[in-house]
């Protein structure tokens, strides 16, 4: 892999996309043995506003802990697709919400439109489970990490009794990256 | 087996602080220092610890003490606007020579300023916020890693020489989450403060010994002694303007600054051949090694000066360190503090000195530095 491999989540405040980021981090540090960081900015406001979580993950010691060259976006939103789409590396890979992002625009980087949102709605029946599809999408899409991996993590880190949830958001979002 | 974990630096400050023995923590709750007390209200109490949310800050600092008085390791953590608050505790404690720790996990101000961004305008406030001379040791951590073991020495370098510790974090580190191994027990000395060897009518807790450290007794444990604000003699009883007074103040001045050895410590990378060295702390030092990893790969030979102790200030190695280079960058995040200790330091040395300066809550990019660097070899 490359040495410094950056992953932005960006979308609103509430979607989940801290957890997300650690469960990424987690997965990278703690099961594949590499170097992981993961940061966010947020407002004071808990939920709304803009959000985003930045994972770096390195077979290297990882120096600056924010994306800055990013290889791997993930936009849930139309605000936070204009905004950081600048900031994704030539040829990086932009993932966004089918129904929450309306005007993709196209740059140079490989743009993947999913539906996220109404998976998580439909095919789970929640749509708090957003962040867990889109990890699956992103897992599936980047392999930077192992789905098994991913999944452990994944398990360790989630509530008692949502387990069989998760685990099945989370398939959702692999099956919607083939 | 490791206990590996990937957790906030806020979290490791409070593991740090639990594997130094701390047993006693009291504070109000302010981003972004929250995680620090949050996770200390939990693990204190498995560990016979005890953890008490304050009315506000003041009491916090008030109640460390007391803690640390009656034997107890203590710590408090706070930010920017909770710091100015125990400022009057601070110096108390130094006057008291009562040994606890601060935390301080900087975010922007002056006041209530940006709750969630980082900021590292509290650097001299560290050193000056209490008034009256006084000697204070601040540590500053890049890491989360550096989270644990800077707690642990900050309370070892406490019971060491009687005296409060800062930690002074800021938001990325104490906020990022990173890979940390935790330590094994005895991995990391722990320090304990000294006791006295005489009978309790002997005792003077205020004369120092040879390293200019008096022992000290708990409350409690049969030596009864005055604890006071105000000047005191080496009983601790309070004294006038004189001679007395002054020799209190140089020898609490003495015990940290003829000590710099054990208490100084640097991070130097690739300043061997440096023509420009930077120098950073804390979140800044990371964006700092980042665009010293970009100007290398172009072949412009430039390092890092990163200081862990920040507070007393690394003067003469950072003279040792600078006394090839062409350039100093020093890169913080506010407007101008850290960089005038560096001139003062680094006058007659024929090196240049050039400040990179934000208040805007946003961290440096490397790329933002590896530009002005450029800048400063076209200049």
């Amino acid at each position: 892999m490359a040495s410094r491999y950056e992953i932005r989540l960006s979308g609103s405040g509430g979607q989940g996309l801290i957890l997300l980021g650690i469960i990424l981090g987690e997965t990278a540090s703690i099961y594949e043995n590499k170097n992981a960081v993961q940061s966010q900015s947020y407002g004071p406001e808990a939920r709304g506003g803009m959000s985003k979580s930045d994972v770096i993950i390195s077979d290297d010691e990882i120096d600056y802990p924010k994306a800055y060259n990013v290889d791997f976006l993930l936009a849930l939103t139309q605000q936070s697709f204009d905004r950081y789409t600048k900031e994704v590396k030539k040829g990086g890979i932009v993932l966004y919400d089918s129904t929450l992002v309306h005007s993709p625009k196209e740059g140079d980087y490989r743009l993947i439109g999913l539906p996220l949102h109404e998976t998580a709605v439909r095919d789970i029946g929640k749509s708090m489970v957003i962040n867990i599809v889109s990890l699956g999408a992103i897992v599936k899409i980047s392999n930077i990490v192992t789905i098994e991996n991913t999944e452990k993590a994944l398990l360790k880190r989630v509530p008692k009794g949502t387990e069989e949830l998760n685990k099945k958001a989370f398939y959702a979002g692999v099956s919607l990256a083939k | 087996m490791a206990d590996i974990r990937f957790i906030q630096g806020n979290e490791a400050c409070a593991l740090g602080a639990i594997y130094a023995g701390c047993r006693f923590f009291a504070g109000y709750p302010i981003t972004p220092s929250s995680e620090v007390a949050e996770m200390l209200s939990e693990e204190l109490p498995l560990v016979d610890g005890v953890f008490i949310q304050m009315e506000d800050e003041i009491a916090a600092m008030a109640a460390i003490i007391g803690a640390s008085l009656a034997g107890k390791k203590s710590m408090t953590a706070t930010s920017g606007p909770g710091m100015s608050l125990k400022l009057e505790n601070l110096g108390y404690a130094c006057i008291t020579e009562v040994p606890c720790v601060i935390v301080n996990v900087q975010r922007g101000g002056p006041s209530t300023g940006l709750p969630t961004s980082p900021a590292q305008a509290d650097i001299m406030q560290a050193r000056w916020g209490a008034h009256g001379d006084h000697p204070i040791i601040a540590l500053c951590p890049s890491s989360v890693s550096e989270m644990f073991t800077e707690t642990v020495r900050a309370f070892n370098l406490s019971e060491m020489f009687r005296t409060p510790v800062i930690v002074l974090s800021d938001e990325i580190i104490g906020h990022m989450r990173e890979k940390i191994v935790i330590p094994q027990e005895g991995e990391i000395p722990i320090v304990n403060r000294k006791k006295p060897k005489v009978p309790p009518h002997e005792y003077k807790p205020f004369k120092g010994e040879e390293d200019f450290v008096p022992p000290m007794a708990a409350f409690g444990e049969g030596y009864r002694y005055h604890v006071t604000g105000l000047s005191h003699n080496e009983e601790g009883f309070p004294i006038q303007s004189g001679e007395l007074v002054h020799q209190m103040n140089v020898r609490m001045h003495n015990k940290i600054y003829k000590n710099l050895d054990k208490i100084i410590k640097n991070e130097v990378y690739m300043c061997d051949d440096a023509e420009i060295i930077i120098f950073a702390l804390g979140g800044a030092a990371r964006s700092s090694k980042g665009a010293i990893r970009h100007l290398r790969e172009e072949g412009i030979k430039a390092g890092l000066f990163r200081p862990l102790t920040i507070w007393p200030f690394p003067e003469e190695d950072l003279r040792r360190v600078c006394s090839r280079a062409k350039n100093v960058l020093v890169v913080e995040m506010n407007l101008g503090q850290i960089v005038f200790e560096v001139e003062r330091v680094l006058s007659c040395m024929g090196v240049k000195i050039d400040g990179m300066f934000d208040s805007s809550g946003e961290p440096f990019t490397p790329l933002s530095i590896v530009r002005r660097v450029k800048e400063i070899f076209q200049r």
